[in-house]
């Protein structure tokens, strides 16, 4: 039975041991529901946690145990000319037993001995597969029979459903702080075996940036370099260039929603505006490459001037144009969080409304805004789809936004996709990037928040 | 219990309220004629007419709910700034339709200058909360002429001793008490002809109250002042004439004194004596 259909199974069951549960609670106090200690319900999900549970738990540390065992006795009953080779030989070897018996494209006529491994291989799986299939077919049932024949008045159901429920929700917020940690440690490590490469020191203040390595030791003019100065002057130089967008066009659109905007009128614009947000990054990408650049380029030819093209300035702009909703919103947000009668007291001394707006709103709304502003630099950091598609590739230490620069995002990107070892110091590299990457929109996020929350607690 | 309230309260009086005939201004600075607030659909204040005197305290009083606040705000047309009110009918100062279109609100509330409530300082050094007034309205030429209205303005509101060596500091770190004498004098400093203030004392403790009765006492040489409040004693203490108001109507109007000896409404009793309200 294959594991999905199992595991159907035993949610069927799981089902059929509640109905069990429910009527057996009736039948121990018939017509006297209020002498349980538990309501029914509780004492029917008692009965289906035993039954579902203890066999999902065999079922998966069954199919995670069965490869090891399976490889174990397919390679041991390899003949013993097998046991001297190097082990990349005997992976390689693996790798084709378990192709063959899985029925993918294999090499041609391979040897018999492997075809009879393949053969073993199959059979073990059959076999195991079926065993999995019994024995949770048995212990489901005999888990819900054990656990029926407790339902009794005095029974606690509904404690220990609720112990098991907090169980479940603490292992589901594991999984989730535990892939984090996990990310951050791979992240880590990783990062340490390219600093192992390449000193720390070259790395953050290495002016130079081109990370071809040589494939093969009699490759030449390719040593590779990894001075990520430049990768970060283009990051900064982009994020500029949006915050320089995105910040003005969000905030006075923040001011004007929540002070000006006729209610009615906010009631559409507002979501108009975030709609912005919802747009795919990837849309913005092409937009970014295939309309403002060219554009941006031919304005620049008319003026004058040379523009690559694919300037910093076009992937800026369309970069700040994504970032306007973020800016937007939580000005707006904190903007409408400034009591109304800070207003009224600048009303009420015969301020203009763009002076109460000017000298009472906004600074008192200012440590928020701040807050907000530094969240979407944290994005626009981030950001990795527009300036893949519309930023170059070529890693120039310019603070010219007509030149064409490279972002740490896309550089990642252009590191990991192509054919290289794993190990190498251009792959790993990716990870050394990654982690700044990941240090400072955390900084700029732990801080931004910080500054929020601070903001709030002042007006509350 | 009652009866103490009213000794006590017309103990005060005979103190502090100026005998006939003497040279007690009796002009109207302000003049409402059939003044009408909507909100919405909502009928907020009906028909008020009523007169507030040069140079006297005049306070409001009544169950809450009852348009006092709405009334107040009229006087300024702070109710502008709300969506949705209507005000209509004349309001009149010294003469002049305060909801004549030609009449410019920015000057208008540079002469009637607001208290709140609950002290709303600005997010600002005491000394800009002070001068954010006389500088949108241009009133000072230079820096020194601007720390003298800062200065004359606190110690009016008798703050400066208080706040003489922290003039920097935020005006929100200020105790509730101090922040609202620093709104006083934060009205103050625009030097406006009429002060409204709007239950200035109600966030306040009784000593913190004390000092800004005295300080409304003091004022009234100079401004006219209407305050609303819920205190029947503080309405006693601090003002010469006393108007009450009821589900939006105005029902009477008279020196302090009579409303609380002698009203003539038998509301007005019901009222003062704590029977509804
Ligand atoms: N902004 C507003 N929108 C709609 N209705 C309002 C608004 N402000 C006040 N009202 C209504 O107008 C009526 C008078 O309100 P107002 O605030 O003047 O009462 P008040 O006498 O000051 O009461 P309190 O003593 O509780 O302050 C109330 O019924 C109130 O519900
Ligand atoms: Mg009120």
């Amino acid at each position: 039975m294959p594991f999905s259909f199992l595991l159907l199974v035993l949610a069927g069951l799981s089902v059929i041991a509640y109905r069990f549960g429910v009527s057996r609670a009736r039948a121990v106090a018939p017509g006297r529901q209020a002498v349980l200690h538990s309501r029914p319900m509780y004492h029917g999900l008692y009965v289906a946690i035993w039954c579902g549970i203890p066999a999902l738990l065999v079922a998966v540390a069954w199919v995670a145990m069965q490869p090891i065992l399976v490889k174990g006795l397919v390679m041991g009953g390899l003949p013993d000319a097998y046991d001297a080779l190097p082990k990349a030989r005997l992976d390689l070897i693996w790798n084709d037993i378990r192709n063959l018996a899985l029925g993918d494209v294999v090499r041609a006529d391979p040897a018999p001995e492997i075809q009879a491994a393949a053969e073993t291989f199959r059979r073990l799986y059959t076999i195991g597969n079926a065993a999995l299939t019994v024995l949770c077919l048995i212990a489901a049932p005999l888990a819900a029979r054990y656990a029926v024949r407790h339902v009794s008045i005095d029974l606690r159901a509904r404690n220990r459903v609720e112990a098991a429920i907090t169980v479940f929700l603490v292992a589901s917020s594991l999984v989730a702080i535990f892939t984090t940690v996990g990310i951050v440690l791979s992240l880590l490590f990783e990062s340490l075996r390219f600093f192992a490469k390449v000193p720390v020191l070259d790395f953050l203040f290495g002016l130079h940036w081109s990370p071809q390595t040589a494939l093969r030791a009699d490759q030449v003019g390719s040593s590779g370099s990894f001075g990520a100065v430049p990768l970060f002057s283009g990051t900064l130089l982009i994020s500029l260039i949006s915050m320089l967008v995105a910040v003005p066009v969000g905030l006075m659109s923040a001011i004007y929603m929540s002070e000006y905007a006729h209610r009615k009128f906010r009631a559409v614009a507002k979501p108009l505006l975030e709609v912005l947000a919802g747009i795919p990054t990837v849309v913005y990408g092409f937009f970014a490459a295939l309309t403002v650049a060219p554009f941006i380029r031919r304005a620049g030819e008319a003026m004058g001037l040379s523009v690559a093209s694919e300037s910093a300035l076009a992937a800026g702009l369309v970069m700040g144009v994504m970032i306007i909703p973020f800016v937007s919103s939580i000005s707006d947000d904190v903007i409408n969080a400034v009591p109304q009668a800070m207003r009224d007291g600048a009303y009420a001394l015969g301020a203009t409304k763009s002076e109460t707006i000017r000298n009472v709103v906004v600074p008192a709304a200012l440590p928020g805004i701040v807050g907000g502003v530094l969240l979407a630099v944290s994005r626009a950091i981030g950001e990795t789809m527009i300036v893949v598609m519309a930023a170059g590739l070529s890693a120039n230490l310019s603070f010219n936004p007509l030149d064409a620069v490279t972002t740490v995002t896309v550089q990642i990107v252009t590191l990991l996709t192509g054919d290289q070892e794993f190990d190498s110091a251009k792959t790993l590299a990716a990870f050394a990037l990654g982690l700044v990457l990941f240090c400072v929109t955390l900084g700029l996020n732990v801080f931004a928040l910080h500054v929020v929350r601070k903001y709030r607690e002042q007006y509350e | 219990m009652e009866t103490a309230i009213l000794r006590d309260t017309m103990h005060t009086l005979s103190d502090t309220h100026a005998p006939e005939g003497e040279a007690a201004p009796m002009t109207a600075k302000i003049e409402a004629r059939q003044t009408n607030v909507h909100y919405g659909d909502k009928h907020a204040l009906k028909d008020v007419s009523l007169d507030i005197r040069e140079g006297e305290v005049t306070s409001f009083i009544g169950p809450s709910g009852c348009g006092k606040s709405t009334f107040l705000r009229c006087l300024n047309r702070m109710n502008d700034t709300i969506d949705g009110c209507r005000v209509s009918g004349t309001v009149m100062m010294d003469g002049e339709d305060i909801y004549d279109p030609k009449i410019d609100v920015v000057q208008l509330r540079a002469r009637v200058g607001m208290v709140f409530q609950k002290p709303n300082p600005f997010p600002k050094s005491i000394y800009d909360n002070i001068a954010y007034g006389p500088r949108i309205h241009g009133l000072a030429a230079n820096k020194d002429e601007l720390d003298e209205i800062v200065l004359t303005s606190l110690e009016k509101a008798g703050l400066l001793a208080e706040v003489k060596d922290r003039m920097e500091a935020p005006g929100t770190g200020l105790s509730g008490g101090q922040q609202q004498r620093l709104c006083i004098a934060r009205a103050i400093a625009v030097s406006p002809e009429v002060i409204l203030m709007d239950e200035p004392c109600s966030a306040l403790d009784p000593i913190a109250t004390a000092k800004i009765e005295e300080l409304i006492d003091e004022l009234r040489e100079n401004f006219t002042i209407v305050i609303v409040t819920h205190s029947m004693q503080q309405a006693a203490r601090v003002s010469q004439r006393t108007a009450f108001f009821h589900l939006g109507e105005l029902i009477e109007v008279g020196d302090t004194e009579q409303i609380f000896t002698n009203p003539k409404h038998k509301l007005t009793q019901g009222y003062i004596t704590g029977r509804f309200g």
